[in-house]
């Protein structure tokens, strides 16, 4: 592939993946979901720039902030978005939600609603491919907040002692929920804490969709060559808030605005006109493109049955009973 | 039937220890199926080469440091990959050191194996087994020694597996590898030397036995809690003429609750004896069940013997007055059986 037709499909990408997520607070007030759903505009460079050097068989754990991973892995916005509503044809039937979205198929292990349980997860599948002598690689996309989480050095060990193919995303936009990365640890510099653990870390703009590819495009050589695994640090930003609700007094406006003028859209559209003679005209029409067909997914989504509860407890296991005495 | 009689196989009959069926039953598991694996802590090395309890004794010999693996100290992880490598296409066979330390591994478990197939819309089964040891009787102290299998039959969407003879923890194993369901294969510290005819099959999770079979009184009892029961069914029956039949349910998930209402509905009396402390147990769970199943044949209500609700202390002489006992279990009959209303 071209470095043009690179930038223009993850253009494509990143601006249904910003076209989607920006629809959600919408969905939210109007009652449509429930719970928790957590957008990622502004943050649409790591999903898009990491998932650009997959494959099929290669798998992506993802957690609470996932759409994107999934999108850009190839989900369908329709069964997405279906999942987000509750719907029947989402992925997940509306079992799942918006923190569990899969597709076996496409290797997507989950968005997940346990922060950090996607990194050992994601060891998991790294331990399975390493042993079925393939070449996939596995990937896990996390956030600032889950290197924390005692799975995290638990899991970057143990990539590093057995060498596995696993490629483990730190998306620091700066903030856990509402807790700011710089009172969470002393060290807002991650690298060193995945390098201590004996995995090769770099650190990127989160911003520059290029910065992101070249870091994953090394990573994912490198495991699929059986070289090891790596950790990149993606420092990013939300612009929204963490959750629908969010009343985001832990940051200022100056703040968000400040990141805003370096919106990772804007940064790819102008690098791609500038330095790749892409004409605006093109990059405009995409954009209609990507309205049109997240518009289609929204009547998808809004027309798609509610779950019927006749079968409610069906699938608790895999196979055999239902559980329970009264089963 | 007696307690250490079953079901024949074709295969070959010979007397052994649940340690060693244990052993054969993984040994025959990475044989059979190539994406059996086996990740623990020290399976490799430790005592005589394999395992805290020497269950994987010579197993990475036959099968590979590849498939058998020794990881650092890190449970959540470990059963983490479990998970990971589950839904992925692999069997793992996971090894927890003691029941105790799986507390550090629940959100994999409780949060991960257990909702995974229901909550992503049936696409991925979690095929992992988490071995492990429960129970006292071994001066291990409070942080070695818990009975927890009721935490685990709490949680929709795991099974709970508790053999008490060399055949069912072969077939139970065999069973609990072959199955697409997250299994919690719990073994008794204090047993693995217990003796017994072997037989090798792959057996059916969910069907209890009847351990001795008895006219008077239901008693439904696993692992230390079924040892002490035969003890006790053999005081009552020298010293009482009190005939008591012993239920082993041998999976707690699923439960064979079948098994125990025909037997109540022939004895009308029942008593559940196990090492878990008492409050909010699976003993209490099948008093009730029973008490809505059987009433109309039941004499007296139903009883739970356990251990004392309090963490099991170390001294010798202590542990002992803390674990359920053949003497607790004696008595609770015989103030059943002079209870009854009719």
């Amino acid at each position: 592939m071209t470095e043009l037709d690179q930038g223009l499909s993850a253009y494509r990408q990143m601006a249904l993946i910003r076209d989607f997520e920006s629809r959600l607070p919408r969905f939210a007030e109007e009652g449509l979901i429930q719970g928790s759903t957590h957008p990622s505009v502004g943050m649409e460079a790591s999903a898009v720039g990491v998932s650009a050097h997959l494959r099929s068989g290669d798998t992506v754990a993802s957690n609470h902030r996932g759409h994107a991973h999934c999108l850009a892995k190839g989900a369908d916005p329709k069964r997405v978005l279906a999942e987000i509503l509750g719907r029947v044809d989402g992925y997940c039937q509306g079992r799942g939600g918006s923190m569990h979205i899969d597709d076996k198929q496409l290797g997507i292990l989950g968005t997940n609603g346990v922060v950090g349980a996607g990194i050992g997860l994601a060891t998991g599948a790294a331990l399975r491919h390493q042993y079925l002598g393939g070449h996939e690689v596995s990937v896990t996309f996390f956030g600032d907040g889950a290197i924390n989480q005692g799975i995290f050095s638990e899991s970057l060990n143990l990539a590093a002692i057995w060498s596995l193919p696993a490629i483990f995303i730190c998306e620091n936009n700066g903030y856990a929920q509402s807790s700011r990365l710089s009172d969470m640890v002393t060290d807002t510099n991650l690298t060193n804490r995945a390098r201590a653990l004996g995995v090769e870390a770099s650190r990127v703009d989160g911003m520059h969709y290029w910065s992101v590819s070249e870091a994953a495009r090394r990573a994912v050589e490198k495991a699929r060559k059986g070289d090891g695994p790596s950790f990149i640090q993606v420092d990013t930003y939300r612009f929204l808030g963490h959750m629908a609700g969010d009343t985001e007094i832990y940051r200022d406006r100056d703040e968000v605005e400040k990141w805003q003028e370096r919106d990772p859209l804007r940064i790819l559209e102008d690098d791609l006109i500038s330095r790749l003679g892409v004409k605006e005209e093109t990059l405009r029409s995409i954009d209609e493109e990507v309205m049109r067909q997240i518009d289609e997914a929204e009547v998808f989504a809004r027309e798609s049955e509610l779950p019927d509860a006749h079968d409610l407890r069906a699938q608790v296991f895999a196979i055999g009973q239902r559980g329970g005495a009264d089963a | 039937m007696t307690a250490l009689s079953e079901n024949s196989s074709t295969s070959t009959q010979r007397t052994t220890t649940i340690r060693r069926a244990l052993t054969e039953a993984l040994a025959d598991a990475l044989e059979e199926d190539s994406r059996v694996v086996l990740i623990g802590e020290d399976l490799t090395k430790w005592g005589t080469g394999g395992g805290i309890y020497g269950v994987t004794k010579g197993l990475v010999n036959k099968a590979g440091s590849h498939r058998v693996r020794d990881t650092p100290i890190s449970e959540e992880a470990i059963v983490s990959m479990g998970v990971g490598s589950a839904m992925t296409g692999l069997r793992p066979v996971v090894e927890i050191m003691y029941s105790d330390f799986l507390m550090l591994a629940m959100d994999p478990l409780v949060n991960q194996a257990a909702k995974a197939h229901y909550m992503f819309g049936n696409q991925f089964a979690v095929p992992m087994v988490v071995r492990t040891n429960g129970g006292g009787a071994s001066g291990k102290a409070a942080q070695h020694s818990q009975s927890l299998e009721t935490l685990f039959a709490h949680i929709p969407g795991l099974e709970v597996v508790v053999p008490s003879t060399p055949t069912d923890a072969y077939a139970l194993l065999r069973a609990a590898i072959a199955t697409d369901n997250p299994t919690v294969f719990l073994e008794h510290k204090a047993m693995y030397n217990v003796r017994g005819p072997l037989h090798k099959s792959i057996g059916e999770l969910g069907r209890g036995r009847i351990a001795r079979p008895g006219t008077d009184i239901t008693v439904v009892a696993s692992q230390l809690g079924l040892m002490k029961a035969l003890e006790a069914a053999q005081t009552l029956w020298e010293t009482d003429r009190v005939d008591v039949e012993i239920i082993d349910p041998r999976t707690l998930v699923p439960l064979d609750m079948g098994i125990v209402e025909e037997s109540v509905q022939r004895t009308g009396n029942i008593v559940i004896a196990h090492e878990a402390v008492r409050d909010f147990g699976w003993g209490g769970y099948i008093a009730s069940e029973v008490a809505l199943r059987c009433w109309s044949s039941l004499n007296s209500a139903p009883r739970v013997v356990a251990s004392k609700q309090m963490p099991i202390p170390y001294s010798p002489v202590l542990e002992e007055q803390v674990l359920i006992s053949a003497a607790s279990i004696v008595e609770t009959v015989r103030h059943v059986l002079r209870s009854t209303h009719d």
